[in-house]
């Protein structure tokens, strides 16, 4: 029998009645309050019957109908007669849908074994390495139809880009290498000073910015700048299905998007790498003359003692592989890019990880190399 | 006059990702027809038109476009096989760093040696023909999702294909412009004799416009049903194909 007060809770109070459970369900049940649990109420009980009863609910909700269903699944599993019969007809159709449900309801596994998941991933890892090569080879083949003329070339896309990758990174790459300079400088001098020999800093700063800082510092400023553009901008026309329809037009997307975007950045990146040597060596001039008491003249002077063409080559000639490393990462991480929000996020990341990676070991490929030909 | 088949599909297989959706497909389309290819959400209509275009290897089988093989084609061969073709894309999937007239333009000046000037007068009639007519200089982000569609539609028509694909011409468009592009698809068809391929589940366009249709099945990976809609209707044979096409439940036996 209900409660004569109101009941401020759900509640489910069972009776056996010889081999019948009865449980009779009362107050009000909501998803947001406190409702019992079928599992814990039953226990260990076995009846032969159960019998719901929902005399006393003031008002219910999908709780009651969970309750209620999962009490019908439990029975139909443990083999145990249930009556509902009692309840209000609504709510006994909505448990036995949800019963049903549950019933029918399969979980998928995603765990993966470590075997499998090595496995996976070495697959993924050859099948990227093969994508990869492929998509040299079709710039590869692009440029070489471009040079012989074979296919036309949209030189006013890459005019823009070029505007976009050079000029318009000129305040970045400036600020960026003018401080790399200054901080070049401060910490020579902490060690040159000792042997009384600061007027070295000159030669520190002229051979560190011409072969090696300069044009890194252009890469990787392009690469955060540049390359994560080209991979979301790519990436983004690729969920929209503009590369599908460049492809269904018999347009290569290579030849469309990819080849004005890294001859741009090829040819951009040596004249910001020689504008950096430039700010490097204005920024230790300017450490040199207020902290070391350099004149500009005699740091000019003794630079150019020590770095002449080849050092400005060397740094030039890396310049040009940096440009092509970010140019042809942040494209291929465009084009690899999945068809959603997050894949553009994700082909943003990588092709700046890609870039500064493959930058860093062209770095060290070219050290080696230009120590074996003696520039 | 008796025309040969436009499109011959022969046991085709085609995965979407890792899962196998459809094999087995084997159907003709001829030509200037308007042929659709119908079926519940998910069923794969759109990766066998992917697989039919070349967006989309197939794993087996083969396409054949007016007897030649589409599927086994180099990839000069298929750059020519491509120029005959048109696809509207769902979304239209304009190239969002052009405006609309260019985006006309494009296969225009890659696949023909016409001035400047006459370029951008067959452009400017495309997007009049699809009623954009004064909108050639907008941004694909400044124009609404139905004018998008139809500009898609514009670009594909740009080259006078042979055949036409569509996917999903219906979706995002109100029952009027859904009508206004019905009438446009029969227009086309109608004045150059082009071969439509329609992958929809409107049921008011496959009644409205189609010639013949295939239905394909998630249970079978293939095809239920070919013909015209209207016998397919009237023999009711299949009770799922009477089902989607006339939305009521039919009962067997």
């Amino acid at each position: 029998m209900p409660a004569s007060q109101e009941l401020t809770r759900a509640r489910a109070s069972t009776r056996t009645e010889g081999s019948v459970l009865e449980v009779a369900l009362e107050g009000p049940w909501r998803l947001d309050g406190e409702t019992p649990r079928w599992g814990p109420l039953v226990g260990k009980d076995r009846p032969q019957e159960v019998r719901l009863r929902a005399d006393g609910v003031t008002r219910w909700d999908t709780s009651l109908v969970a309750f209620v269903g999962e009490a019908q699944h439990w029975c139909a599993e443990a083999g145990v007669a249930c009556d509902t019969a009692p309840l209000p007809e609504k709510m006994r159709l909505l448990g036995g849908q949800f019963a049903e449900s549950l019933r029918a309801s399969t979980r998928v596994d995603h765990t993966r074994s470590l075997l499998e998941g090595v496995g996976i991933s070495t697959r993924e890892a050859m099948s990227q390495g093969r994508d990869f090569l492929q998509f040299v080879g079709e710039c590869w083949i692009g440029t070489k139809r471009l040079v012989a003329g074979q296919a036309g070339f949209r030189w006013l896309d890459c005019l823009g880009e070029m505007q976009k990758c050079g000029a318009m990174a000129l305040p970045i790459v400036s600020l960026i290498s003018f401080l790399v300079g200054i901080t070049l400088a401060y910490s020579g001098a902490i060690v040159l000073r000792r042997f009384g020999g600061d007027i070295w800093v000159a030669d520190l700063i002229g051979v560190a910015m011409t072969r090696e800082m300069g044009a890194m510092m252009a890469g990787v400023v392009l690469a955060g700048r540049t390359g994560a553009a080209f991979a979301a901008e790519i990436g983004s026309m690729k969920a929209n299905e503009e590369i599908d329809a460049l492809t269904i037009l018999g347009i290569s997307p290579v030849r469309f998007l990819v080849l004005p975007r890294v001859i741009a950045l090829g040819l951009m990146m040596p004249l910001l790498a020689l504008y950096a040597n430039f700010l490097g060596i204005l920024g230790g001039m300017t450490v040199a003359y207020t902290a070391l008491d350099i004149p500009p003249t005699a740091y000019w002077v003794e630079m150019l003692t020590i770095v002449d063409l080849p050092d400005v080559s060397v740094g030039v000639i890396k310049s040009i592989a940096y440009g092509l490393i970010v140019g042809l990462s942040g494209c291929r991480r465009g084009l690899q890019a999945e068809s959603n929000a997050a894949g553009v996020g994700q082909a943003a990341t990588s092709a700046v990880v890609t870039a500064i990676l493959f930058i860093i070991v062209a770095d060290a490929i070219f050290a080696v190399l230009f120590n074996a030909i003696g520039l | 006059m008796e025309a040969g088949p436009a499109i011959e599909v022969t046991g085709l297989a085609c995965s979407y990702q890792e899962f196998k959706v459809l094999q087995g497909v084997s159907f003709t389309v001829r030509t200037a027809e308007i042929f659709f290819i119908v079926g519940p959400v998910g069923v794969g209509k759109t990766t066998l038109l992917r697989n039919m275009v070349g967006l989309a290897t197939p794993v087996q089988g083969e396409v054949l476009f007016n007897g030649r093989s589409f599927t086994k084609a180099d990839t000069a061969e298929r750059r020519e096989m491509l120029k005959t073709f048109g696809l509207s894309f769902q979304g239209g999937a304009l190239w969002s760093s052009l405006t609309l007239s260019e985006n006309v333009t494009l296969p225009l000046e890659e696949y023909t040696r016409l001035p400047r000037d006459e370029i951008e007068r067959i452009a400017a009639f495309r997007l009049a023909q699809v009623g954009l007519a004064g909108f050639e200089d907008y941004y694909p982000s400044e124009i609404s999702g139905g004018m998008k569609k139809r500009a898609g539609l514009a670009r594909a028509l740009a080259l006078d294909p042979t055949t036409v694909f569509f996917d999903e011409p219906s979706a995002g468009l109100d029952p009027i412009g859904a009508r206004n592009l019905d009438r446009l698809i029969l227009q086309i068809r109608d004045t150059f004799g082009t071969t439509i391929v329609i992958v929809s589940h409107d049921v008011d366009s496959i009644l409205g416009i189609a010639d013949r249709l295939i239905m394909l099945d998630r249970e079978t990976q293939g095809i239920i049903a070919e013909g015209p809609p209207a016998a397919l209707i009237a023999g009711a044979a299949i009770p799922k194909v009477v089902e989607f096409l006339t939305r009521r439940t039919v009962r067997s036996g």
